[in-house]
């Protein structure tokens, strides 16, 4: 060997698992990352582990039975999963759903938003180490959001409240005084977290310029919620294809340019801001009558098929039905907000290094129960 | 004297024989066993403070169930730690593993032998006090890097790297901070330094207090700077492979190190033990725990960063900060007989907050994001 | 990094943290201090009321995981079935409430009480008597009004519930 080859130092890269069980992956998820020092070059994900064959077991219950198992997808926002598979059977089956149960469940799903962005927001900044002090305050705003449902439906995590054909059971006289005290409080908690956090020098080096997904690659992946919209594209389901009385309502669509982490953050605290517009007005023009159409309880769609999907707070949620006219779906399908918005963690996190994968992987907000179903 | 002679006259190590009733061996055994319950005392009454203080700042309560307001948490926390069963992984190189923890304990113990409790009360008055201290606080980075390496464990590698890099690239600013506090002082004991400060040395060098905050934060691994041991990223860091009384004495070493870097405050910043009712032992023991609730103040509320800001941090900031400082003092001590006056602490306030302004504008890391 | 702002974003946030230090906690001494569940509780067990049952079975058909078994027997002399057995494994129950919302007679209700775990798995399986209404286990206001508006209010964290030692 010459000189110059034995005083150059040769390096190899050299990979990495992230395995199922770490500290900052939300929930089961696997990653065998290569890695240069500590610049990653190649990521390749392994799901699986949470699995459980929701899908097929859709098969084997009622249409009604269907319900509980939609809670157990994306555990962080059930009621939005309750909602998008009524819309779909709802669809199906020509239902019609009275209005006092159509502004029933905007309020339910409007507040479900508030509850998500608690906590995407409350984990991205502990995993960027500020030793769980923005955790524990959006937790304890979500725990407010959480008693206001304990009241309506007796359950703080699995909620099976909304039916085909309207809400389960109406609200009881103490709610919307809550909900107006909660109105009150929210804005001035937001605003203090903005106050702690916004401009915080570390945070924003951590975070601005990091992991930028551009508008074209979030287009072909098939992104949707808040991680498009932070790209440039300015869709939300609420306002293209309005379901439920979303057209009645007044709101904006926050949308950022760059699509780094920094701006997927700011585009959930404005989305926490406009779910509060909403939820003024509809707790204001509720009106009175019952809360669920006069269907059958074991019901019986007629042959088809259908999709329905919303605006849940990870992304567009879609399930496709299809049906026999028996009591029970024949295939049930779901459109996993999460993995689809995975697919494009590969080309975020080439070039950067390992501390920004827990920084990206967090900003995307995942849940892995929606992933593996 | 010819210059050598006084060269080596000045800069040997010179050491003041105390006047204590029994001579010098009652004195050296009375002082190990005061300052080794003395380190183990601060540390547990730090981690109290530390957990309540979090629990606080976090909207909820810390330990308040073993013992009366939770302050037996802690020896609930030895005998836990004592009982686990000690693992060793596979593949470890079992001699670096077992000495790991022993490396980096025993450096943090030697610190507490400079540092004055009260006028002349230290185990040994070295006129060479603030170099020895310098020196053997570097050596607790060989312990972690043997931890590191021993472990074999990718994650424990990238922390051991992690920390040796940040440790080497903190030692400048952190020295060159101490200087400016010599040459206004005078002399390199601390005990001397304690008695020179008329006024305390935070008003007459705060450019130099902030410095030395920040790289001693860097130094000892505590945040926002805990990226060697990372909790949401590499797990544990160096001491993933641990278990037991080993991890007892990383864990020991943490909370040490972070009592140690608060005394040095207090010596050579706050005035070590004057002040004016209190019994001076007393006085010591205040300020240093209130320099430690300012790091944990910072812990709570900062983000950590990232290896590269780090390393531009130390190098384009705070290096550059020091010398301006250096030189700046070294001028003042020139000029006035005594610099330890009050035109001395307005110039200073003035020169940082300028310093500060301008360098703020001037600072921009480097690459984000390289090409593969 | 950039200091654009010269550490000003910092020390907000730094000042932000301790002012939390002077508000109260907003903790629960559990087993000294106990808030309220809510009135709609669907709770860990199931509460059967034996006057009211006529042995239909439609909570058996709706229960989506097969949880409730009933066995029963025709009664010739009053014209009606007599419920033999009527067992639920409280272990496989996925506390969803549809059989209290499906029972056309009122005579489910879930339970109210939380503390109600077990040793053993096979102590979960309830049948018959161990099914009834009882001090230990009261009934809860899910889809019954009446039984809910005498039950106490719910503690709500909007309500400010601070650390209070009793």
């Amino acid at each position: 060997m010459t000189t110059t080859e034995m005083m150059t130092l040769k390096t190899e890269p050299f990979v990495l698992n992230f395995g199922p069980v770490h500290p900052s992956t939300h929930g089961v998820y696997r990653m065998r990352v290569t890695l240069d020092g500590e610049v990653v070059i190649d990521l390749e994900p392994v799901v699986g582990y949470l699995h459980r064959g929701i899908e097929k077991l859709t098969e084997e219950r009622t249409y009604g039975g269907v319900i509980p198992l939609t809670d157990r997808l994306d555990y962080i926002s059930p009621m939005s999963n309750n909602l998008a598979y009524c819309l779909a059977v709802e669809k199906l089956a020509g239902i019609k759903v009275p209005e006092r149960a159509e502004y029933l469940r905007v309020i339910m799903a409007e507040l479900q938003r508030l509850a998500n962005h608690c906590i995407a927001v409350g984990s991205l900044f502990s995993d960027s180490g500020a030793a769980f002090t923005p955790f524990m305050y959006m937790f304890r705003e979500r725990e407010k959001i959480v008693d206001l449902f304990e009241m309506v439906c007796g359950q703080r995590l699995t909620y099976n409240y909304m039916r085909i054909g309207g809400v389960s059971q109406d609200i009881p006289d103490e709610f919307l005084p809550a909900l107006s005290k909660f109105l009150v409080t929210m804005p001035r908690f937001i605003d203090e977290l903005d106050f702690f956090l916004k401009e915080n020098e570390i945070f924003l080096a951590r975070a601005k310029g990091v992991g930028i997904l551009s508008k074209e690659v979030a287009i072909n992946c098939g992104m949707s919620g808040p991680v498009a919209r932070a790209s440039g594209i300015n869709r939300d389901l609420r306002k293209a294809d309005p379901y439920s009385v979303y057209d009645r309502f007044e709101f904006d669509i926050p949308t950022c340019e760059t699509g780094d982490c920094y701006d997927r953050y700011r585009v959930r605290i404005e989305e926490m801001r406009q779910s509060l517009r909403i939820l003024e007005q509809a707790s204001k023009d509720i009106p009175q009558g019952s809360v669920k159409a006069d269907v059958p309880h074991l019901i019986r769609p007629p042959s088809g098929e259908a999709y329905g999907h919303l605006e849940a707070p990870k992304g567009e949620l879609g399930f496709y039905i299809v049906s026999d006219n028996s009591i029970a779906p024949y295939r049930c399908h779901i459109r996993p907000t999460s993995l689809i918005n995975l697919s494009a963690l590969r080309d975020m996190i080439k070039g950067w290094k390992v501390a920004d994968l827990i920084i990206i992987f967090g900003s995307i907000d995942i849940t892995m129960g929606e992933v593996d179903r | 004297m010819t210059v050598p002679e006084l060269v080596i006259s000045n800069v040997s190590m010179a050491y003041t024989p105390p006047d204590w009733p029994g001579g010098y061996w009652w004195h050296w055994l009375f002082f190990s066993v005061v300052l080794i319950g003395f380190m183990l005392t601060m540390v547990i009454i730090a981690i109290y403070i530390e957990r309540r203080g979090l629990g606080r700042m976090q909207s909820r309560l810390g330990p308040n169930r073993t013992g009366p307001f939770g302050v037996l948490q802690m020896v609930a926390d030895v005998i836990k730690v004592l009982l686990k069963e000690n693992i060793v992984p596979d593949k470890a190189d079992k001699l670096v593993h077992w000495l790991a923890p022993i490396v980096a304990f025993v450096p943090v113990a030697l610190i507490f032998a400079v540092i004055p409790f009260q006028n002349g009360a230290l185990l040994a008055d070295l006129n060479i006090g603030i170099l020895f201290i310098v020196a053997v606080s570097s050596l607790t980075t060989l312990g972690v890097f043997m931890a590191g390496w021993g472990s074999s464990n990718k994650y424990s590698l990238l922390g051991a790297m992690r920390n040796v890099a940040a440790v080497v690239s903190y030692e400048i600013p952190l020295a060159l901070s101490i200087v400016g506090t010599l040459l206004v002082a005078g002399t390199m004991s601390l005990n001397g330094i304690v008695i020179a400060q008329d006024i305390p040395f935070i008003l007459v060098q705060p450019l130099g207090f902030l410095i030395f905050f920040i790289a001693g934060c860097a130094e000892i691994n505590r945040s926002p700077f805990d990226l060697m041991e990372a909790d949401s990223e590499i797990v544990a860091g160096f001491h993933t492979e641990y278990s037991g009384m080993k991890f007892a004495l990383f864990y020991l070493v943490e909370y040490a190190e972070a009592i140690a870097i608060s005394a040095i405050i207090t010596s050579l910043f706050l005035g070590g033990w004057r002040g004016p009712l209190l019994p001076p032992w007393l006085w010591f023991i205040v300020k240093t725990l209130i320099v430690f609730f300012v790091m944990v103040w910072t812990r709570v509320t900062l983000p950590r960063v990232r290896i590269d800001q780090l390393m531009a941090l130390a190098w384009k900031f705070l290096l550059p900060l020091a010398l301006i400082n250096l030189f700046i003092t070294a001028i003042q001590v020139l000029a006035w007989d005594n610099a330890v006056n009050w035109i001395a602490v307005v110039v200073n306030i003035v020169v940082m907050v300028v310093l500060i302004l301008i360098w703020s504008k001037f600072f921009k890391l480097g690459w984000g994001r390289l090409e593969v | 990094m950039k200091f654009e702002r010269y550490g000003l974003g910092m020390l907000k946030g730094m000042s932000v943290t301790i002012r939390h230090m002077f508000r109260h906690p907003t903790v629960n001494q559990y087993p000294e201090q106990r808030l309220n569940i809510s009135r709609r509780n669907r709770g860990n067990e199931l509460i059967w009321s034996r006057e009211r049952c006529t042995g239909c079975a439609t909570c058996a058909k709706t229960c989506p995981q097969g949880a409730i078994e009933i066995i029963t027997a025709t009664n010739a002399e009053d014209n009606k079935y007599e419920v033999e057995k009527y067992q639920v494994d409280t272990g496989y129950c996925i506390q969803c409430g549809l059989c209290v919302e499906a029972c056309p007679y009122d005579a489910l209700f879930m339970g109210y009480s939380y503390e109600r775990a077990r040793y053993r798995r096979g102590e979960l399986v309830q049948s018959d008597d161990e099914l009834l209404e009882s001090p230990e286990r009261p009934a809860s206001g899910y889809f019954h009004p009446d039984i809910a508006e005498k039950l106490p209010e719910q503690t709500l964290l909007i309500d400010k519930i601070t650390e209070k030692r009793e």
